[in-house]
């Protein structure tokens, strides 16, 4: 046991117990990111207060929410939104943030994707980031069932009924998630436990792998240009800030990051106050009633996109049924990002636009997707229906295509 | 400029993704029907251009409504409970204290004449059909006369204003079908009479200020048919200034933090612009050093 001397201060007695000199310098002042970044980097700090955000608000919420199917409808719209002291508040900042996050999600992601973050050692970072992302989604999926509203309620049975399109097991696995044979008490409150306990702490066990992915391969920079961290380190505590390639995260980086923070939290505060209908849709303030289908069952709309995917193959073809098609797909596009670091052949860590054919894939998926979230809202009849085909094509094309797209780039840049 | 540039493509995308998901599949979704007509001017019965005469209608009420109808501020008072009145009819028929006041004056006397056409029923009510209609149609009513019901009723009816206007106007309008659990009112006709007069038990309208809102409220309650053919909910001639005092109940009820929200959502915005600013500042400051 090392030897402790007599304490100046309550700090010093805490720095010789808890190591927090070093402790803070190795997760803040010493803790390096690269100079050459735009705003888009603060996406990982917004979702973390985001995150932070939903935790708190839930808090509040679990102290009055009632898992029961007689009794949370009620508990949410008329004691949370009504009886409650600031009930209202709190609903609506936790089911705004719980859409707003995805967005921040998404451009996370497809920062990612734009330049090239997620391959030549950062393979990690990226898949614990798609891990997060599925979690994220349980989240959603499973929060949203707990208003007990119609949509919560349909969107339930449609999403678990696609666990009936699994091979053998199908009808055993929905009557095993549902505890019973139709989405019911049992469905509302396990799926409440999910929300409240098992999801959340798989996400903050994968928010603490993902931080971590970070450290070896470093965040990567607007150039996608390699460098010695611990040179640049070294230049920027000798004095030399104005030329080193890196700075700390705190509080260099991060004051930036309070900015951006700051413009998106007006724009958050002015969704959570004025425009909620994105994020708690009108259909969802009626019960929950299984005798009435609404017209139009539809998932939130961070779902949309891989929804069309599902429901976009509408026939049989080569004699496999549409539904069994749609749902191979929708299989597909869950897992088909985790192995995006081997999709892309390219050793080009870039941007995509200085990257000669990988732009083009970018952007073809970018217009992809968003055509895929519209008509996966639209009703899937006439012209629709084939609008979703061609996209849910066009998505697994992009990605079958992937490799020899980025191959062939790879031959023309010469491997670099 | 860079960074502006990458948020204008940002915020393009969400923009576009945003218009499919929302204002354009809405649109699709529920298209734009014929707007509300408080004149209901596809009525023309009753020439409603007369000067009624208060003294005959009162004569002509008492001799031909108040076997049914209750009218408390002119002191009939209702005669059964609303169970044996449910029993009897079907459903509660209306006290008519607030009726001159609710209802626009051409749909009630047009109502007078054939109450059928003008609630838009025909298709649960048709002539010669197994089900009639509880109340008659007093089409052997001269206009003049159905016009002098109509003055009476409009004298019979109390000033209120306010808050009290919008419960008094909800409940005399939708009170005797509907509950509003939020609001602890129970419809007036007891549940299992209402719902074998409906056909099914009307919907509680706690939430419905949220889940149909403001546009659709405006032209359902005017003319349910349009937005829902085949309801058996009647077309029930709300006055536009009636109508928006149910519209407010609901509000009341259903919303009833929409003036705390608006209010703390520009301070809380104000809040975080502060912080922004702020932010950007010590931003600067720090950021100089380094670049």
């Amino acid at each position: 046991m090392a030897e402790f001397k007599q304490a100046d201060s309550l700090y010093e007695w805490f720095d010789q117990r808890l190591g927090i000199d070093k402790f803070l310098k190795v997760m803040m002042t010493e803790y390096w990111i690269p100079k050459n970044i735009n705003f888009l980097w603060a996406m990982g700090v917004l979702l973390s207060v985001m995150f932070g955000i939903l935790v708190i608000s839930g808090i509040f919420l679990l102290m009055y929410y009632k898992p029961d199917v007689n009794m949370a409808f009620d508990s949410v719209n008329y004691t949370i939104m009504q009886e409650v002291g600031y009930g209202w508040l709190f609903r609506h900042i936790h089911a705004v943030g719980a859409s707003v996050v995805f967005l921040i999600i998404y451009i996370h992601m497809f920062t990612g994707i734009y330049y090239g973050s997620y391959k030549k050692g950062r393979e990690m970072i990226w898949i614990s980031g798609m891990l997060l992302f599925v979690l994220f989604s349980a989240e959603g999926f499973s929060g949203y069932m707990l208003p007990w509203g119609q949509m919560s309620y349909w969107a339930a049975y449609v999403i678990t009924e696609i666990f009936g399109g699994v091979p053998l097991i199908g009808g055993d696995l929905v009557v095993w998630i549902r505890g019973n044979f139709y989405v019911s008490d049992s469905t509302l409150t396990r799926f409440f436990m999910l929300h409240v306990l098992l999801v959340p702490l798989a996400i903050i066990g994968a928010i603490v792998l993902h931080f971590y992915a970070l450290r070896f391969p470093h965040v990567n920079n607007e150039a996608g240009e390699f460098f010695d961290f611990d040179k640049e380190a070294e230049k920027y505590l000798a004095g030399d800030k104005k030329n080193s390639k890196v700075v700390p995260f705190w509080p260099v980086f991060l004051s930036k990051d309070f900015f951006v923070l700051g413009v998106f939290l007006v724009f958050f505060f002015y969704l959570v106050f004025f425009h909620y209908d994105f994020a708690m849709d009108p259909v969802n303030f009626d019960k929950a009633d299984g005798l009435k289908t609404p017209a139009h069952i539809y998932p939130e709309w961070y779902f949309l996109w891989s929804y069309e995917v599902l429901r976009g193959f509408f026939f049989e073809i080569a004699g496999i049924s549409g539904k069994s098609l749609g749902l191979i797909a929708f299989a597909v596009a869950q897992g088909v990002f985790f192995v995006l670091p081997w999709l892309d052949r390219s050793p080009m860590v870039k941007p995509a636009n200085q990257r000669p054919y990988f732009k083009y894939w970018f952007w073809f998926l970018m217009v992809d997707l968003i055509v895929l979230t519209v008509y996966g809202k639209l009703p899937p009849t006439g012209t629709n229906a084939w609008i979703g085909f061609a996209s849910s094509m066009t998505f697994l094309i992009l990605f079958i295509a992937l490799p020899f797209i980025t191959r062939a780039e790879a031959k023309k840049v010469g491997g670099k | 400029m860079k960074e502006l540039k990458i948020l204008a493509i940002i915020a393009a995308l969400v923009g576009i993704t945003y218009y499919g998901i929302e204002p354009y599949a809405h649109h699709i979704m529920h298209p734009e029907v014929k707007p509300a007509d408080f004149a209901f001017s596809d009525m023309k019965n009753v020439d409603t251009s007369l000067a009624g005469n208060v003294d005959n209608g009162k004569v002509l009420v008492e001799a031909n409504c108040i076997a049914c109808h209750s009218i408390e501020k002119a002191g009939h008072l209702q005669i059964m409970p609303n169970a044996d009145a449910a029993a009897a009819y079907g459903v509660v028929p209306p006290d008519l204290s607030s009726a001159g006041r609710i209802y626009d004056k051409n749909y009630l006397a047009n109502f007078i004449f054939d109450p059928v056409s003008a609630m838009h029923l025909s298709h649960k009510y048709p002539v010669g059909g197994a089900k009639a209609f509880p109340m008659p149609s007093y089409n052997w009513m001269s206009a003049q006369e159905i016009m002098d019901v109509v003055a009476y009723l409009e004298s019979v009816s109390p000033k209120v204003s306010g808050k009290d206007a919008h419960k008094a106007t909800y409940d005399a309008a939708c009170g005797r079908c509907h509950s509003m659990s939020y609001a602890k009112s129970e419809a007036t006709t007891p549940k299992d009479a209402i719902k074998a007069y409906m056909g099914a038990t009307p919907p509680d309208l706690s939430q419905y200020i949220k889940s149909r809102q403001e546009h659709y409220l405006h032209g359902f309650i005017n003319d349910p048919q349009l937005l829902l053919a085949g309801t058996s909910m009647p077309r029930v001639g709300l006055t536009e200034k009636a109508q928006e005092e149910v519209i407010a109940y609901m509000e009341e009820t259903g919303d009833s933090k929409k003036a705390e929200r608006e209010s703390l959502g520009l301070w809380v915005m104000l809040y975080t612009f502060v912080f922004a600013i702020l932010a950007y500042l010590w931003k600067r400051k720090i950021w100089s050093e380094v670049h």
